[in-house]
This record gives structure tokens, sequence and C-alpha cells, in this order.
């Protein structure tokens, strides 16, 4: 019964915080009509500073690197939320841009906030709508540049003439969790001290069966008994980042909410360093079944090979997809129910449409937030688990049982 | 609005080279420290505890069989024990019956011994008695006859010639 109660009390509270927290969005007053798709796109994208409460910002600190003109490091309150260009960079919804005129003044420069246009590009066969941001100075629209991103331009993003290499929001909730995780684990580590040869208390208490059901369901079983021990800390850390992420992104206020899990970037970087673990690793056994499958015909082999050494990338590739993808849909479902509210109450034009959007989207939110709780657990395991497996099919000696491909 | 424009908003699918590089450095740290100062050190302690429950496990078990042994070895001391005091009993009643039959055996040959020097004693005296009787019995005979002797002969030495021989034919009987 507490169960319940306590079950209830935990809806209400993320409720009441998650709907201030998104109508204090300034996304909205640019146009009258509510944009739904661009308040989700704007909360799950990182940001150079962390939303706190109705337009109260923690400004986080920018390193800002130009390949023409070398570093500049400021905080990004200095920007006074895209009324003011320093260095040529400007704060456009929270994301440093930067002016791309040549002539335009180094530091401070008052400026007359950011537009918003879509582009229609024409081509031959069909239309199509482009995101374009200027600076409003003395007049003129100055077109912005958005930070280098590395997907070479496929995905709308490409090297511009700058690199963010901020504190963003989600930076800053990932250090967050590293925190946290250093001091819970110093206080279990300690646990483990001071009760040695006695039963485990406090926090140690709690993360013990965690910590166990990771050795004997993960490490143990998918590496084997002999290597277990020497990936545990990397299968350990992957398992309890990804989840201490996960749940900061659940918490709807300010030291949550960041999207870190649910970025590309963060899932590649981790799956990146478990291609590297895992084939660094690799021993003779496991290169030969890639290159060389034995105890099959030779024409197989041949079909074989090119699909085992595209398996070396989709493994990880699938790693970094699977936890993106759930983390940002877990976000995206959150936020567009939240976002009900908006849509129903015609913006805030009407109460009634408004107290229906509250109703059912609290209620859908209250109950994604526990399938979200159930999710963040979820992918912190299937990321380990399958890590540990790839591991352990590198470093299996493979007498007898066939590997898992 | 289009699909190109949701791709060009969705800023989460874009890496961003600072976000990488700092998620490679906050990650890289924590496996660093976390492992060193906690999932290494945990999972050691962990091990211990599990290698210290299982090895006090196999000497309770160990405790436990020499316990039921020594039970045993205690319960066929205890036995053996039980027969050497029957065994010492009965040797003891048997020593027992010996003595008191040998000492009863000695005490008959002292009695009978001592009666016997009784009667060899009383023998003696009689046999004393007698003869001293006899002498008496003789001298006063003697006193006698010589004084009757005395009264009624004259001539000493057939006198004395019949009385020895009466006294000789007094011997013999």
């Amino acid at each position: 019964m507490i169960y319940k109660r306590l079950i209830y009390l935990f809806a209400a509270a993320l409720l009441c915080c998650s709907v201030p927290a998104l109508a204090g969005d300034e996304h909205g007053a640019e146009s009258k009509e509510y944009d739904a798709v661009g308040t989700v796109m704007n909360h799950i994208a990182d940001a150079n500073e962390f939303h706190i409460w109705k337009g109260i910002h923690l400004p986080l600190p920018c390193f800002l690197y130009s390949p023409g003109h070398g570093w500049t490091i400021l905080s990004s309150g200095k920007f006074d939320h895209g009324h003011k260009a320093v260095d040529r960079y400007v704060l456009n919804h929270g994301r440093v841009n930067r002016i791309a005129v040549e002539g335009f003044p180094m530091g401070e420069v008052p400026i007359d906030g950011i537009v918003h246009r879509v582009d229609t590009i024409k081509t031959a066969e069909k239309e199509e709508y482009k995101d374009v941001y200027f600076a409003l100075y003395n007049g003129e629209e100055l077109p912005l540049h958005a930070p280098s991103t590395l997907d070479g331009g496929i995905l709308g993003g490409g090297i511009t003439s700058f690199y963010d290499f901020s504190i963003t929001k989600n930076v800053a909730t990932m250090l967050l969790a590293a925190i946290l995780l250093i001091w819970v684990f110093s206080a279990v580590a300690r646990g483990y001290k001071r009760n040695e040869g006695k039963a485990p208390s406090g926090i140690q208490g709690f993360f013990e069966p965690i910590f166990l059901f990771i050795r004997d369901e993960v490490t143990r079983p998918m590496i084997g008994e002999k290597h277990y021990e020497r990936f545990q800390p990397f299968i350990m850390t992957l398992f309890f980042f990804i989840l201490f992420c996960n749940l900061l992104g659940l918490v709807p206020f300010f030291p949550g909410s960041a999207n870190v899990t649910g970025n590309l970037a963060v899932t590649l970087t981790l799956a990146v360093l478990t291609f590297l673990v895992t084939n660094l690793n690799g021993n003779g056994h496991y290169w030969q079944h890639i290159f060389w499958m034995p105890g099959i015909p030779a024409w197989v082999k041949i079909i074989l090979t090119p699909v085992e050494i595209l398996g070396l990338f989709i493994k990880p590739f699938s790693l970094m997809i699977r936890l993106f993808a759930n983390i940002s849909a877990g976000h995206i479902i959150i936020l567009s129910l939240i976002g009900l509210t908006f849509v129903f109450g015609n913006n805030g034009e009407s109460v009634g449409g408004a107290t229906v959007g509250v109703v059912i989207g609290g209620l859908f939110t209250a109950f994604m937030n526990l399938i979200e709780l159930l999710v963040a657990f979820l992918q912190a395991f299937i990321f380990s688990i399958l890590t540990a497996s790839y591991i352990g099919a590198a470093v299996d000696e493979g007498h007898h049982h066939e590997e898992a491909h | 609005m289009s699909q190109i424009l949701f791709l060009a908003d969705f800023s989460v699918i874009k890496p961003d080279p600072g976000l990488i590089f700092w998620t490679a450095l906050v990650f890289i740290t924590l496996w660093f420290f976390l492992g060193r100062m906690a999932f290494r050190p945990i999972q050691n302690a962990l091990k211990k505890r599990e290698t210290d429950i299982q090895s006090s496990l196999d000497e309770a078990k160990r405790v436990r069989d020499e316990m039921s042994k020594l039970k045993a070895d205690n319960e066929a001391l205890l036995k053996l024990a039980q027969e050497e005091r029957v065994k010492i009993l009965r040797e003891a009643s048997e020593t027992k019956e010996a003595i008191i039959s040998e000492a009863r055996a000695k005490a008959k040959e002292e009695s009978r011994r001592i009666v016997e020097e009784a009667k060899e004693l009383i023998e003696h005296q009689k046999m004393a008695a007698i003869i001293d009787v006899k002498n008496q019995v003789g001298n006063m005979a003697i006193d006698l006859t010589e004084r009757l002797l005395r009264a009624n002969l004259k001539g000493n030495a057939e006198q004395e010639q019949l009385v020895g021989r009466l006294m000789d034919e007094m011997k013999l009987n």
C-alpha cells in the first residue's frame, strides 16, 4: 500500500515540476502558434546554459575554437541570451553560434536579437525546407554558423567555422553523474573496508546486490571465469555511468533533465570504447573466426568473411543506436505528452483545453515516467551485457562451443 | 513542417566533437578511478568474503566430522573401560575368594596344629603325671613294703631281692 502511495506521490511531483519547466520555455516567443516539434527538439538538444526555472539559467563555461581565430573562453552568461555578441559568438536558443561574416567586430558587441527563418530550397523534383538563423545587427541580418559536427553533412550538420568544446548541459550532467558515482562508490568501497568480515551496511548494502547482479549475470557468464575480472571495471563503469546519466535525465528539474545518453555523440563515444576494448583484446581464435571461419566449406567462407568484418562495426553501431534511440524516444514522448497541455490549450488561449491536456498528458506522463525508469535500468543493462558478450567472444579460447554471432 | 526541417533541428543525431571529447574524458577518468578505488577493491572484498564463508563452512563441516569421530572414539573407549571394569571386578572377586579360602585353609591348619600340640602336651603331662603317680605309688609301696618287711623280715638281702622282682613285675604292667 505504501508503495502505491509513493508512486502516486512521485508521479504527482514529476507532473508539477515538468509543466512549469516547459511553460517557461522561450521558444514559442517568435510565433504566436505553439511549435510543439521545435519545443521538444530544443529540450532534448544540448545547450551552453542550464535552464533552471522560468528564464533563470545557470551560465556554463564556453571553450570555443575557431581555426582562424583561436580559442575563446568565457561564461555563456556574457551572451545575454542572444542580445550580445562576443568575439563574433552569439547565443542562439541556448546554443553558441558564430556570426558568419568575416568583417564583424571582435569583442563584446550588443546585437538586436536572433531571427529564425525557414528557407525553401527548390530543386527539380521537390521543395526542401531548411532552418536558418540570423543575428540582427544595425538592421542587417547576419547569417549564423552552428557548431561543427562530425556527421559530414549527411544529417544536416558538418564542419563550420568553429568547434564547441564547452562544458555544455550534457557535459555538466555527465560531470555531475561522475561526481555522484565517485562519491557513492567511494562510500561503498569504504564500507567494504570498514565492515571487513561483517555484513554490509548502509549504502554498501544498497549497491552490493546491483554489483553482484552485474557480476553474476553479466560479466562472469558472458566473459568467462578466466578473464572476467580484468574487464569488470570497464563493464561496471559502463553500466553505472549509463544508469546514472539515464536516471539524471529522468529528473525533470534543474540538476537533471539533460538528454545525455540520448545524444549520439555520447553513445558514439561509448560504442567506440567498446569497439576498442573488444578488438584490442581479441585473441587469435577470435580473429580466425572473423577472417577464415574454421569448419565450413571454402565458398561459404568467402561469403562469411565480409559479413563478419561488417559485424565488427555493426555490433558497436547497434549499441550506439539502441541506447541513443531509446533514451531520446523516451524524452520525446514525455515532452510531447506534456506539450499536449499547450496544444490543447491553444498556447494559453483556452483554459478548458489546457486542463484536458494537463489531465491526459499528466496521466500519460506519469505512466511514461515509470516505463522510462524501467528503460533507464534496462538500457544500461543491455549495453553492458552486450559489451560483455562481445568482449567474451573476443577473449574466448573456444574449444567446444559455438560463438554468438 | 517537412521532414528536412525535423532533421535539421534534430541536433542530438549530429555528433558534436566537443561532446565526444568530454564524454571520452569523463568516461575514461571514471573507468580509471572507479576501477582503482571502487570496483577492484569491492570485487576483491566480495571474493574474499565468499572464500571466507566457504572456508568457514568447510571448517564447520570438518569440525563436525571430527566431533562425530571423537564421539565414536569416546564411545569405543567407554565400552572398553566398561569391559575392563567388569574384568577387574571379576578378577578382584576371584582374588578375594582365593585369599579367603587360603586364609581359611591356613587357619584350619593352624588350629589343627594347635590342637595337636595341645593334645601332645596333654599326653606328655598325662604321662608325667602317670610316671609321677607310679613313682609315688612305687615309693609308697616301697616305703610300705619296707616298713612291712622291716617288720616282717630279718634279712635285708632276700627281702630286697624280692622287692626288686616285685618292682620289675609291676613295671612290666
